[in-house]
């Protein structure tokens, strides 16, 4: 039986950086060190602020930024932080490029991975606007957040907003999550921060950025590919997060003048998606039959 | 914390390194609190905080006098406040010299022995009580048995302290403060801390106006603030600030103390100091007047506050530790106790070992190989001829003897035990956190292999002590023969899968926590406890604590997770003492019993039920019934000498001591020196350091030039939310080993570019003591300050690297000293000199 759609408020105003959630995901996920050998060897040290894993891969499911920004007099001081994941976007490009239905969408709206479906394709990679999805070499397949699909079975929230000590990641509905969104963006703007804003639904807020680089410039909530599950209370424009400002999924941008050649492979193409999506249906039928 | 107005972060990094409690600040702001941030760098609180303040590290005391001299000269103070319940008004010995009188020196003090004598900073009294005629002593070695406490404490009643509530006299607190801090202006804190005026101005500004009868604020410290040979007097300025602002007793006020690690208040409470007895009664002394347990309890028992109960606290705890053996004939017991005969506490310890006076050590949740001078230390080490480690991992404590440690291990003697080690969660036990409160935990698995816990280790070994003096006469082993020492489980307790031969932790809890002898009832209030050996209790503070329901330990269980009982929480936990949430909470109340304000409500007098209550149930830190019309009696003992105006139950005066007549060594009034290292002189006074700072002349420990060139750079020494103290729990774990790989200095873009610095290089900091290889995180979360017109670079770095485990890196204590604060011997690590230049130091 479906439920509600189930998701997580990222408010960035709240994360102090302690990456307890970095931790919190691997210990309940069972991921690994990423690079032992690296951090042996002294060459796992970034001197990129306290970001030392870099970015979302195969092993981290979640990845703290670290955000920077000073100008030289120390007049603008201030230093971002938010932790990042896979948004379980409502048009999941890597789920739409999914040829084997390996990647699937969840009766909690989520998107999770069947490992043993996934065939290693990596289409879901290139696909994802985001750089979520990553190939793991140890096991052929790809891997990312899947919003904790096994405790969520539980009745649980994921182990990151578990973690969290300062309430930064919230767990829950994705509507009551919206609303309490809007609350904390108008509480926000009545306390004169008025960068704050919504990544990921337009809930209708406006306003302009207070410090740094970008002091001055308009911000607004944006509606990302049909809406993001897990969204984000921003303070700066997407890109200072390394968040695309107007994502587009791959799928979006095919050319209809790339002459026959293409139009002929696309016939082929889609043959072969039709035979792909009728298993991936079949596929999703069966998982919703196993976990409802 | 969430009801603060303001809170002012200095001295700590609460939001990285108490992460958890971090979320009480967060609702704070989120109801509308000013966070502020004074630290040398912009760290993740700062990043938090709605104003970042930076200063040099180890001139808080001009910043926070600064603040005083703001609060006194623009009549800011909470006039109601400080007048009743600090010692604003008392009138002090006019013999008294202020260092504005002595260039940095109070009266009293002696050049020779670098000591000051307290006589001149004693309160004016009028006349004392009469006396009654005592029977005499009698020789050394006569029990105390039939001796009347009660009457040898009233002799030594001391005279009312003489007031001017019109805060005009010379004399007064009052008068003295304010002549003490007159030159602490905003333009010297600007030259001595390099913190810019108008940002001194704004805190001042926000704290003043947003304290009294309405609103409260709270400053938060940790060992940023301890860690000086200053740091007992920079927090006593905080305190000052506070009972002048009001800010004590009350909801949202107070300094709160952050523990270095979450253990370290119960370790204060049960005594891992060498001189301190569980409770905060002081070890027996042997340069003190301790011979007999008379002349001990005579001399311990302040007879004007709520310590006048010693003798039953003393007493207790003997009979909680010889039981049956310990009676009134033989004193309890009490001269089978060793005494103390100076200063054991860590860094002096350390130089003894390195002169050879010291055979062996056990270390538990200690690793000193990385600790202040880590170098000197290490080689200490080598002079042992045993050492035991218990841990949960070979420490470079326990590895200091291989090559990796820089040692020649056919060179080293030392035999080394390795002890696995349990973790907190394979072990039963309480938990005494930050703010008093005692939680009980059982454990969630055993320990693997042939893990135990440290209980099981001291257990075992004080039964093996036990049989071996169990044949002994001698007096200097009756301690160790008459000890009670039955702590073995019910096996009906042991559950099936837990290992069967650790003694049982709750045991030992109902002996701290005190039982009535006859019986073994468990005790629930220090008052049952008594001076005649009818009771025992290992920690007077602690009686209360064991809640039994049906024998089972409910400290947590009480409290049903999300449906808890209101803010206060007077079921989750249990804090001492009395389950008192809130010390001297009479304070929330005005001199009339009344709450200072509707807002800030807490604990009042209920003129109709003739009792104090607390809105929330919180432990009524006073007399209950005491009304707050009743006068004080100069001839009452312990708490009845108080009028019931008069909160601070623990002081002889129930005040407040903005100035304190004794208890400091370094002075009454906090003042201002500069760190033992520092760049620049002491603008203020022509004495440039603590006078009666510790420190040891000894090979291996040469301090860096005062004021010099040499090591022209201030550096201080930090934790990150990453790793834990040396890193023995975090640096062998994956997954926080790849969060913060390697050993990091940071500094500012300015001092890089004179460097030839770059972002992420191999750079070497270096100091008289040593040098540490580190990587280079150039940053402008760091900034050059301004100090008397000289521009000074602050540096830091975290010390949490060592050789072993598997994200390894340098020592930054290579290049710390052994020098310390006069009052707790704690070292001075968060300020110092150094120099630092591009490349690998090996």
């Amino acid at each position: 039986m479906a439920t509600a759609t189930k998701g997580m408020f990222v408010d960035t105003t709240l994360c102090t950086g302690c990456k307890a959630c970095q931790v919190a995901c691997k210990q309940w996920n069972e991921l690994p060190m990423d690079d032992e050998t690296a951090v042996r060897e002294h060459r796992a040290f970034t001197a990129n602020s306290y970001d030392n894993t870099g970015h979302l891969s195969a092993s981290n499911w979640r990845h703290v930024k670290f955000v920077e920004q000073f100008s030289e007099d120390r007049v603008d001081a201030r230093w971002l932080m938010m932790s990042d994941s896979c948004k379980h976007c409502e048009q999941a490009g890597c789920l739409e490029v999914c040829p084997t239905g390996a990647l699937y969408r969840t009766q909690h709206g989520s998107v999770d991975i069947h490992q043993d479906v996934c065939i290693g394709c990596r289409y879901c990679v290139g696909a994802c606007p985001f750089g979520v999805i990553d190939y793991n070499q140890r096991t052929g397949r790809v891997n990312k957040c899947i919003l904790c699909q096994d405790r969520l079975e539980d009745s649980q929230g994921t182990a990151c907003a578990k973690a969290c000590p300062t309430s930064s990641l919230t767990f829950g509905n994705v509507d009551d999550l919206k609303a309490m969104a809007a609350e904390r963006v108008r509480a926000l703007h009545a306390r004169g921060q008025t960068d704050a804003y919504i990544y990921g639904w337009d809930l209708g807020n406006r306003g302009t950025i207070t410090q740094g680089p970008n002091k001055g410039a308009a911000v607004a909530d944006m509606e990302v590919v049909g809406g993001l599950n897990v969204f984000y209370l921003l303070l700066d424009k997407p890109e200072v997060y390394s968040l695309p400002s107007s994502p587009q999924l791959p799928q979006r941008n095919m050319n209809p003048s790339a002459g026959v050649a293409l139009i002929s492979a696309a016939v082929l193409g889609v043959t072969g998606l039709a035979a792909f999506r009728r298993r991936r249906m079949e596929a999703v039928a069966a998982s919703s039959e196993v976990s409802s | 914390m969430q009801f603060s107005d303001w809170i002012v972060f200095m001295g700590s990094n609460m939001a990285e390194c108490h992460p958890v409690g971090f979320k009480w600040p967060m609702k704070a702001k989120a109801n509308g609190a000013t966070l502020i941030h004074v630290d040398p760098r912009f760290t993740r609180t700062s990043a938090m905080c709605d104003m970042y303040v930076p200063i040099r590290s180890g001139t808080d005391i001009v910043f926070l006098g600064g603040l005083v001299n703001y609060i006194l000269s623009e009549k800011k103070y909470f006039l109601e406040f400080m007048i009743n319940y600090t010692n604003a008004a008392t009138l002090i010995n006019a013999d008294f010299k202020d260092t504005e009188e002595g260039d940095g020196f109070f009266s009293g003090y002696d050049a020779k022995t670098r000591t000051y004598s307290n006589a001149t900073w004693q309160y004016q009294r009028g006349p004392a009580p009469a006396r009654v005629p005592e029977a005499p002593a009698g020789a050394q070695g006569q029990s105390v048995k039939g001796v009347n406490f009660a009457q040898l404490i009233a002799n030594r009643l001391p005279g009312v302290p003489k007031e001017d509530r019109s805060l005009q006299d010379p004399n007064t607190v009052f008068q003295i403060l304010k002549k003490h801090y007159a030159r602490y202006t905003p333009e010297m804190v600007e030259r001595i801390s390099g913190t810019p005026k108008e940002l001194f101005l704004k805190v001042a500004q926000v704290i003043t106006e947003n304290s009294g009868r309405d609103k409260t604020g709270v400053f938060t410290y940790a060992v940023g603030w301890t860690q000086h040979t200053t740091g007992v007097q920079l927090i006593r300025t905080a305190g000052l600030i506070q009972l002048l602002l009001g800010n004590v007793g009350r909801p949202g006020s107070g300094i709160k103390a952050l523990r270095g690690h979450a253990q370290v208040q119960g370790a204060t409470d049960i005594s891992t100091l060498y001189n301190a007895h569980p409770g905060y009664l002081n070890t027996p002394n042997a340069r003190r007047a301790h011979d007999t347990l008379r002349d001990y309890i005579l001399t311990e028992t302040q007879p004007t506050s709520f310590w006048s109960n010693t003798p039953a606290y003393v007493v207790s705890q003997l009979k909680a530790w010889f039981g049956e053996a310990a009676t009134a004939d033989n004193d309890y017991g009490y001269d089978w106790l060793p005494k103390i005969t100076g200063d054991h506490s860590h860094l002096p310890t350390f130089v003894e070992m390195s002169e050879g006076k010291i055979k062996g050590m056990i270390l538990t949740g200690q690793n000193p190989a990385t600790s202040i001078n880590s170098t000197f230390q290490r080689n200490a080490m080598r002079n042992l001829e045993w050492l035991v480690v218990l841990d949960l991992y070979e420490t470079e404590s326990a590895a200091f003897w291989k090559a990796v440690a820089g040692s020649d291990p056919a060179k080293v003697a030392t035999e080394v035990w390795f002890m696995p080690a349990a973790h907190i969660a394979e072990k039963d036990g309480t938990m005494t956190q930050t703010s008093r409160m005692i939680q009980w935990h059982d454990k969630a698995a055993d320990p693997p292999g042939q893990a135990r816990s440290d209980l099981y280790f001291w257990y075992a070994l004080g039964k093996k002590l036990k049989a071996r003096y169990a044949s002994s006469t001698a007096t200097k082993d009756l301690a160790i023969k008459h000890m009670t020492l039955d702590y073995d489980p019910d096996p009906a307790d042991v559950a099936e899968w837990k290992h069967k031969d650790e003694p049982s932790a709750l045991r030992i809890f109902k002996e701290i926590n005190g039982y009535e002898v006859a019986t073994g009832n468990v005790l629930n209030t220090f008052g049952a406890l008594t001076a005649d050996g009818k009771t025992a209790a290992g920690a007077w503070i602690y009686t209360g604590a064991l809640q039994l329901i049906d024998g089972k330990v409910v400290n947590r269980a009480r409290m049903t997770p999300g449906k808890n009982d209101g803010w206060v929480s007077p079921s989750w936990g249990w804090a001492w003492p009395g389950n008192r949430k809130q010390l001297y909470n009479r304070a929330s109340a005005d001199p009339d019993g009344n709450p200072w304000s509707e807002r800030k409500k807490y604990t009042y007098w209920d003129a109709t039920a003739k009792t104090w209550k607390n809105v929330g149930g919180d432990g009524i830190d006073f007399a209950p019934t005491k009304a707050p019309g009743a006068a004080a009696n100069p001839t009452g003992i312990g708490i009845a000498f108080h009028s019931g105006r008069d909160p601070f139950i623990l002081k002889t005066d129930g005040k407040g001591w903005l100035f304190a007549p004794v208890g400091t060594v370094d002075g009454p009034i906090p003042t201002h020196y500069e760190p033992w290292e520092s760049p620049v002189k002491n603008l203020l006074y022509k004495q440039d350091r603590n006078p009666v700072a510790k420190f040891w002349d000894v090979t291996g420990n040469k301090y860096n030039e005062f004021g010099g060139v040499q090591f022209p750079h201030v550096i201080t020494t930090y934790r990150l939310t990453e790793h834990h103290l040396s890193g023995a729990m975090t640096r062998w774990l994956p997954w926080l080993a790849e969060l913060m790989p390697d050993l990091f200095v940071e500094m500012p873009p300015e001092l890089a570019d004179e460097k030839g610095i770059a972002n992420g290089d191999f750079v070497t900091v270096t100091t008289e003591r040593g040098s540490t290889e580190a990587r280079a995180l150039v940053t402008r979360r760091l900034r050059p300050l301004t100090v008397d017109g000289k521009r000074v670079y602050q540096i830091g770095m975290p010390w949490h690297w060592g050789y072993m485990g598997i994200a390894t890196g340098d020592v930054a204590n290579n290049m710390t000293s052994l020098v310390a604060d006069p009052n707790v011997t704690i070292h001075e690590a968060k300020a110092f000199t150094a120099d630092i230049r591009k490349g690998r130091a090996r």
